[in-house]
């Protein structure tokens, strides 16, 4: 049973495994960290938040400033996913924003009875509605001939 | 403070020796005398640090023994909450601040000890866990005191948020329902009136240094006595603030909410008795109570961390940490915000705890279970661990003015973290959606008007905060505050006729002003003011998030950018137009970067400006925040992309570097295979760049903050405990590292002083230099 913990994570309750719902990357032990599996990029936070007044001029520009804060982009490492950006004083430890307690989340499913793949959406109303079974089930049903990097485009 | 009756604990100097207890006797004449010899009645620890429910009275018990039926309990309800919406609207239509124009107020109904049972469906909901203090301490301190007493037709004032409200800009009016000398309920009416009186116009300074400076100390008061308004206590009300006209209006107006109200209870207690009522009121409190613990059990077991940092005491920058783990244990909930900064005993930001437990309860009762009657049941059963003298948690002296600082980022803690919480769980009551905006982009305001009057406000525009993505669309634009679901932005052209301020560009949105995601956040949009026609006027502004981002995005998607404030000094913007008409195309891009008025002195600052005489015509300008941004931006549908940036809502740098998004200039035609290329590509170059975490940790993570960063809070997560903190013995800032007891009070030097001190260090140096002999007196 897999249950979707988030946009692209999802738990593997058998086998105790957080897996990426894109590409079926093993990312570590469902009791740990999922971090521990990704790949990190440090990134200058003025790349991504460009300046609308001119640097050159000014100290505060719409750009955060980068001895401030930092945005640490945490890729999966076969299929490039960006699965989570964290914005953190520079040197300070990227945070472990989840530990779940599996038994728990077993039982409860188990109670529940339900398939976590199908059951589970954005939230109430027709728009929330989704399909938030593993991607690479449809991927692997549907070509075999592409790379993992190169078929995450359109889901 | 004033120690209290209920926490003097008797001792002898020897717990062990029994024959030194007091007899039953001994105790009543202790509190008698402590009772009567109390210097003054403060903040009550015993009230203001508990946010649960009272437990049922015996004549609640008694009440509700006599039956339930709960459609009779839901017709109750919904004619209170058809009530208190009539009320709310009597308020929004009548009343003078306009803060209550905007919908920025609530009115409820309360059990006899206070809890609020029932609010209305619109209006700030963080409301419903914060007044239950003040009608505590009423209760306690006021009903049996001889000068006071608690009767039919009284209405109780307060506005000081160290006993039990929002903030300080917010003044209430609560009054008791009473049947055969018994208190049965409470109703009320509490609206953010603005002006307080503090240092800076407005009610919300951030310049503010000490409690004094926060303005109008109003503990609860009994304003209204019999039915009448108090002209001794009102024109004290009226003398100690800035606007009496706003004073006087709104009491009246809070007044006549209420008496709406009471005539709602009145027939309701005529129709269904007394008990049925008072059972009524009861149970709905404990039924959402305990349905929270119902939904809580139904998330997954685990903790979900997530900390924030805040750039700013609003008069310099610093990096100052909001901690939070979130633990689910089955129908427990644990919020534990140790690890969160000290306070900061010289600066505006701190919050009291209440404040920002009410922001838990906006977060709650808005974004994860918006179904639920508004009531104090709905925090109730959450445990909440903070650090008393935090700055979530602030203690009596320490300034409280720009309390929002830290009660909402109370607010982001729940309201981000729950996205992770709820994903997983097949019954949502809300969507999944990325943080909202949670800063007060706004101009604060005051001086005299073109009528002659003294005011001090705030524009509406704090009201246009961008929405977070949700998981399946785009956040919505300016679209409402975190703390009002749907409240208004206002019309300038209304304020304009009341205030000496144009606002020359209004709800511009700013190119790249975006939480960039698969569905990018709601969008912030500017805003330029200058005054006008005004013989004295000032703006302020009072918002954190110049340097480091206000809310991050979620599940991959970026958050907001930061924001700054520009000014254009020592110009007339109203004789340059008139001259050159063709220079009213402003845009804070267009104005700074080409800076195209002569002699114009032109800054961008971060966005603490302590009140700031505003000559005419000069320009002052904002934008409005964005919300975050949901999943990764490879995955946003490249028409979507194309789309914002045909309305300029995105540059082409941010399309093609960011979206990876390939187009037909001109056209906006998507090339799709190239776009497809494009993105794998980009997806082969993040695998390539990125290390390994362990790797990673080992080369970023360092043992403390930068030197020079003026840091607060713990560092990491695995040892929050311990706080790293700035201290200034002297001029010049040193680090501390310890428990909060054990660190030093933290005050920040004033900027200005740091500043003369640089420059005067600088003249020695350069006089030395050139061996300039200048006798320096002292």
């Amino acid at each position: 049973m897999r249950v979707p913990m988030t946009e692209y994570l999802l738990i593997d309750l058998d086998t105790e495994r957080w897996i990426c719902r894109v590409c079926a990357h093993d990312f570590g032990d469902a009791r740990g960290n999922y971090k521990e599996g990704t790949l990190v990029y440090d990134r200058d936070p003025r790349e991504i938040h460009p300046p609308v007044i001119d640097p050159e001029k000014y100290e505060f520009t719409f750009s955060p400033d980068p001895t401030f804060c930092r945005i640490l982009e945490f890729y999966c490492p076969t299929c490039g996913t960006q699965i989570e950006a964290e914005y953190l004083p520079p040197g300070h430890p990227p945070t472990v924003d989840m530990l779940w307690d599996i038994d728990s989340l077993r039982e409860k499913w188990e109670v529940h009875g339900g398939n976590p793949e199908e059951v589970v959406n954005y939230g109430p109303g027709e728009n929330a509605e989704t399909d938030l079974s593993a991607r690479f089930d449809s991927v692997s049903a549907h070509s075999h001939s592409h790379s993992h990097a190169d078929t995450t485009e359109g889901h | 403070m004033t120690l209290t009756t209920d926490e003097f604990v008797p001792t002898s100097g020897n717990d062990d020796d029994a024959s030194q207890l007091l007899t039953d006797q001994e105790q009543q004449w202790v509190d008698k005398f402590m009772d009567e010899t109390t210097l003054f009645l403060g903040p009550d620890p015993a009230i203001m640090r508990h946010h649960e429910i009272m437990p049922r009275t015996a004549y609640e018990e008694e009440c509700i023994a006599q039956g339930i039926d709960p459609l009779e309990i839901d017709r109750i309800r919904k004619r209170l909450a058809g009530a208190l919406d009539e009320a709310f609207e009597m308020c929004e239509s009548m009343g003078a601040a306009p803060g209550a124009k905007w919908a920025d107020l609530s009115c409820a109904v309360y059990t006899a000890e206070g809890d609020v049972t029932y609010l209305s469906n619109r209006g700030v909901i963080a409301f419903s866990a914060v007044l239950h203090h003040p009608i505590r301490y009423i209760m306690k301190n006021w009903k049996d005191e001889p000068t006071v007493g608690i009767n039919e037709g009284d209405g109780f004032f307060h506005n000081d948020s160290r006993f039990g409200m929002v903030h300080n800009t917010d003044q209430s009016m609560l009054v008791p329902v009473i049947r055969g000398g018994i208190i049965i309920a409470w109703v009320g009416a509490t609206i953010h009136e603005g002006e307080n009186g503090a240092c800076e116009p407005g009610g919300m300074p951030s310049g503010s240094e000490t409690p004094f400076d926060d303005g109008l100390r109003a503990s609860p008061i009994k304003i209204v006595e019999k039915g009448h308004l108090r002209r001794d206590l009102l024109t004290f009300l009226q003398h100690s603030t800035r606007d009496p006209k706003l004073m006087l209006a709104d009491i009246k107006v809070k007044m006549g909410a209420v008496k709406r109200i009471m005539d709602t209870v009145d027939r309701l207690i005529d129709e269904v008795g007394q008990e049925t009522f008072v059972a009524s009121l009861r149970v709905t409190v404990e039924d959402v109570e305990t349905e929270v613990r119902r939904r809580i059990g139904e998330l997954p077991d685990g903790t979900v961390t997530f900390n924030q940092f805040v750039d700013s005491t609003l008069k310099e920058n610093i990096l100052i940490k909001f901690a939070c783990k979130i633990t689910i244990k089955g129908e427990r909930m644990i919020v534990d915000l140790t690890g969160t900064g000290p306070e900061i005993l010289n600066r505006a930001i701190n919050s009291p705890l209440a404040s920002t437990k009410s922001f838990m309860a906006q977060a709650i009762l808005s974004y994860w279970w918006p179904d639920l009657p508004r009531s104090t049941g709905a925090l109730s059963p959450i445990e909440v661990i903070t650090e008393e003298h935090s700055w979530a948690d602030a203690g009596y002296d320490a300034p409280v003015g720009q309390s929002l600082q830290a009660s909402f980022r109370g607010f982001s803690a729940l309201q981000t973290a729950f996205a992770k919480m709820q994903f997983s769980s097949p019954q949502k009551y809300s969507n999944v959606v990325a943080p909202w905006f949670n800063q007060i982009n706004d101009f604060l305001w005051g001086g005299t008007t073109q009528n002659g009057e003294q005011v001090g406000n705030l524009c509406a525009d704090l009201n246009g905060m961008g929405g977070g993505a949700k998981a399946f669309r785009d956040g919505e634009d300016a679209v409402a505050p975190l703390f009002c679901a749907m409240a208004d932005i206002g019309e300038q052209e209304v304020m304009e006729e009341e205030v000496p301020f144009l606002q020359l560009v209004s709800k511009r949105l700013v190119r790249d002003n975006q939480g960039f995601g698969k569905f990018r956040g709601g969008m912030g949009y500017e805003m330029i003011v200058a005054s006008r026609g005004t013989p004295s006027w000032g703006f302020m502004t009072v918002t954190s998030g110049s340097k480091f981002s206000s809310v991050p995005g979620m599940f991959g998607g970026y958050g907001c950018p930061v924001y700054p404030l520009a000014m254009v000094k020592n110009v007339n913007i109203y004789d340059i137009i008139q001259k050159d008409p063709t220079q009213f195309n402003l845009s804070m891009e267009r104005v700074m970067n080409e800076q195209p008025f002569e002699g114009g002195d032109y800054q961008s600052a971060h966005m603490g400006l302590q009140f700031d005489v505003a000559k005419e015509g000069e320009l002052y300008m904002i934008a409005q925040g964005a919300g975050g941004g949901y999943g990764d931006v490879l995955e946003r549908d490249p028409e979507l992309v194309v789309t914002d940036l045909e309305l300029d809502r995105i540059s082409a740098h941010t399309a093609s570097t960011m979206y990876g998004v390939v187009w037909e200039p001109g056209t906006y035609v998507v090339h799709e295979d190239q776009t497809v290329a494009l993105r794998a590509q980009m997806r082969r170059d993040r695998i390539s760049r990125g290390t390994p975490y362990k790797e990673f940790v080992k080369n970023f993570v360092k043992e403390e903050p930068p030197a020079d960063l003026l840091y607060f809070g713990s560092w990491g997560q695995d040892d929050d405990e311990n706080l790293i903190a700035t201290h200034w013995g002297g001029l010049e800032p040193e680090r501390v590292k310890g428990k909060l007891e054990e660190l030093p009070l933290i005050m920040v030097p004033d900027r200005r002083v740091l500043k003369i001190s640089k420059l005067e260090a600088r003249v020695r140096e350069l006089e030395e230099k050139y061996g300039e002999v200048v006798d320096h007196k002292s």
